[in-house]
């Protein structure tokens, strides 16, 4: 595997391949000392141009419990305000000896023409309301960690929020589907593309109807900038009609899993905390997060190495 | 005495006829047409159509302001090669084309180059703003018959009332982008199931369609002559067809990429397929090619976008929209099979000369004392395109690795070769 730029492109296989190689990094996270030298010698170059948390710290902790050396490349300090463009930046950067950018941007299909642009691999990390492969790697894991299940089959996946600008919903109902759930979105009009027809997904407008048929309630972050482009009149009116209330949690199935990917809004899409919520798996999703981009990295870089030793 | 040329063993593609006779050009006029002709330069024309040399009605020559991008001379070269003799410049300069002082210049320009006619357009509205009309009369006099405020639609209804009203007493075209901009903000590509694979904010044909309507029936009430620019959907055909049953004085153009691209090109995210209006479906460019065939659309125009290699670098929402056409226009329209020879020249040098207001020159029947601007073209011809021999000072083109059919291999402009062989002469 050369990139990881989409879950289309990855396909089942690939799939379930990083899948299962992250139990192995689950195990080594494990250790007293989580490290060892398999990538030792190579570079990670951390390219984003989009805030990040999670994503950022997590391939960085990634990349040095696997031994590569990481590149951390900050765009407010960087020579993009001088006005070098993408392309040269990339050029650069490259010239320093990168084996993997991991990429982050506001724009679909940043990650593809750099790929276009160096000879080293390229992850997506994020590219507008495109892709986020990783997340849904950590989203399938986290769910196959709960319920002991490496297929889907028969599981119902609901996905609530604002799908139109959220590349968690697209690289999640790939995935899902390719897994072989049954995917829903529930959103209003608004929050959908604008034609969803040939999309393997369900589409509902009323969470409460769906609810009771839930076995992952997948809620997605709805940004405050939605009400002033006229998606949603009001915040409250969204989050009475699409937020998670501690009584929609009690309609859901005693086993039913509720999921985030971060950050949240608190108050919004969820008007309880998570910890009120007993199959909440939003802290394993971040705690997974490590391990499944251990296991991304090793893929792209660590052939011919093996994951044996300590560093 | 001037050296007399002639143009041996071509098709001469008339109105009325259809010849295979020589033509001879002596003092920039169409001397005679005739068997066995000879004269001091002879140009083999053997297989190829011999016909009126091309208009392009739609031309983005980047001159002033964005020479980096194309200059008015090699923008010229490129549509020499491309078989036009007359290119109408869009008014999207900088500064715009909204004062005489820069008509005058952009036509100065053209004549410089001396390889077509540059016919500037002008722009609607003071500075393309939408806000306030350019001195139209002013230009008018200067020259100027053709206004649009292309790159954007005039938005005020009430300000496109207005300029259609003042038009028609100037007895000028005006010819409208059509885009709602409150339905295309931060739009990257057509709104489909494609963009919302690539969670791309969507251009939707009806933000094209409800302009197409509102001017239509503008049109209607004020009875001014009205062009619409690279009309791109299905239904803007079917209003434009109504409209023209009507009896309403509107023509319209179509561009060789809205006849052959589709919208799933976007999936490779190479910013040289982001134009505007967008590419569309399969489905729209049927009913493009329809529209073609039954008269409604009167022209192909290419809307030739040059922007420098760094523009179209960037990331594809950034990227600026536009791609190249002059040289490529008879390649791609006779490869798509869009309609039969003599259509192509109807629809590249007869409609559009007639729409531009420059058919005492151009677009006119070979015959003798004709002004010699002339085209010669193979229509079989195979042949794919190699962006670094392209005279344009930009590389912007989607057509690498297509195979194109048609190619141009003589031009003369104003009874001079500006193009034999394929090769630009200067």
């Amino acid at each position: 595997m050369k990139h990881l730029l989409s879950i289309d492109e990855l396909g089942l296989d690939g799939l379930n391949a990083l899948l299962n190689l992250t139990d192995h990094m689950v195990e080594i996270n494990q250790r007293p000392v989580p490290k060892v030298p398999a990538l030792r010698g190579r570079t990670v170059a951390s390219l984003f141009f989009e805030d990040s948390t999670r994503t950022r710290l997590s391939f960085e902790t990634a990349a040095k419990r696997l031994s590569a050396d990481t590149m951390t490349f900050n765009v407010s300090t960087s020579s993009v305000n001088k006005g070098e463009s993408l392309r040269d930046t990339v050029a650069t950067i490259t010239d320093m000896g990168v084996d993997v950018f991991v990429v982050r941007h506001k724009s679909v299909g940043i990650p593809w023409q750099i790929s276009e642009w160096t000879k080293a691999s390229i992850i997506n990390a994020g590219d507008g309301a495109h892709q986020h492969p990783t997340q849904a790697l950590v989203d399938c894991y986290t769910i196959r960690e709960a319920t002991h299940a490496k297929s889907f089959s028969g599981m119902r996946m609901v996905i609530v929020g604002d799908i139109k600008h959220s590349r968690v919903a697209r690289s999640n109902i790939q995935a899902f589907s390719m897994l072989g759930a049954a995917v829903t979105l529930v959103a209003p009009p608004t929050l959908l593309p604008p034609d969803v027809s040939h999309w393997p997904v369900a589409v509902s407008h009323d969470l409460d109807e769906v609810l009771p048929q839930t076995d992952v309630l997948y809620m997605l972050r709805l940004q405050s900038e939605r009400m002033s482009q006229g998606h949603v009149p009001t915040l409250r009116e969204y989050s009475e009609q699409y937020g998670l209330t501690q009584k929609r949690v009690m309609n859901l199935q005693a086993q039913a899993i509720v999921m985030h990917p971060g950050p949240m809004n608190r108050g919004v899409e969820m008007q309880i905390d998570p910890s009120d919520v007993k199959n909440s798996l939003i802290h394993r999703q971040v705690a997974n997060g490590v391990a499944v981009r251990m296991a991304v990295l090793f893929e792209l870089l660590g052939s011919g190495s093996n994951l044996a030793g300590q560093a | 005495m001037t050296k007399t040329i002639v143009i041996k063993g071509g098709t001469i593609v008339n109105r009325a006829s259809e010849q295979a006779l020589d033509l001879k050009i002596e003092n920039g006029l169409v001397a005679q047409v005739g068997k066995n002709l000879k004269g001091d330069v002879q140009l083999d024309a053997s297989g190829c159509i011999v016909a009126s040399g091309f208009v392009d009605l739609h031309a983005h020559l980047r001159e002033p302001g964005q020479e980096e991008a194309e200059t008015i001379e090699t923008g010229s070269r490129a549509g020499a090669l491309g078989g036009y003799t007359a290119l109408v410049a869009m008014p999207n300069t900088d500064p715009p084309q909204d004062s005489v002082a820069v008509i005058d210049f952009v036509r100065e320009q053209g004549k410089r180059a001396g390889l077509v006619d540059v016919v500037p357009s002008g722009c609607i509205t003071l500075g393309r703003q939408g806000e306030s009309l350019a001195p139209m009369a002013e230009l008018s006099a200067a020259g100027v018959s053709l206004f649009t405020d292309d790159g954007s639609g005039v938005q005020d209804a009430s300000l496109m009332r207005r300029a259609l009203e003042y038009a028609k007493g100037l007895g000028v075209t005006l010819a409208q982008h059509c885009e709602v901009a409150e339905l295309t903000k931060g739009a990257v590509m057509n709104e489909c199931q494609c963009c919302t694979n690539l969670g791309l904010p969507g251009w939707p044909a009806i933000a094209e369609e409800l302009m197409v309507f509102r001017d239509i029936e503008l049109v209607r009430i004020t009875g001014a002559a009205m062009h619409f620019l690279h009309l791109s959907t299905k239904r803007s055909v079917e209003l434009v067809r109504a409209a023209k049953r009507d009896g309403l004085p509107v023509t319209a153009e179509v561009t060789p990429h809205h006849l052959s691209l589709t919208e799933e090109l976007l999936a490779s995210f190479d910013p040289v397929f982001k134009v505007n209006p967008p590419l569309r479906s399969m489905h729209d460019i049927a009913a493009l090619k329809a529209g073609l065939i039954d008269g409604t659309i009167d022209a192909i125009a290419t809307d030739h976008a040059p922007h420098p290699r760094r523009d179209k670098e960037m990331s594809l929402d950034m990227a600026p929209p536009g791609m190249l056409g002059l040289e490529t226009a008879l390649g791609v329209v006779l490869a798509e099979g869009a309609c039969e020879v003599r259509d192509v020249v109807a629809l590249m040098s007869w409609n559009p000369a007639k729409i531009a207001r420059i058919d005492d020159r151009h677009g006119l029947d070979l015959v003798a004392g004709a002004v010699a601007n002339i085209c010669v073209f193979d229509p079989e011809i195979k042949w794919t395109i190699d962006p670094e021999r392209m005279v344009s000072k930009s590389i912007n083109t989607p057509y690498v690795g297509r195979n194109l059919q048609g190619r141009v291999r003589h031009t003369i402009f104003n009874g001079a070769t500006t193009v034999v062989d394929g090769q630009a002469q200067r």
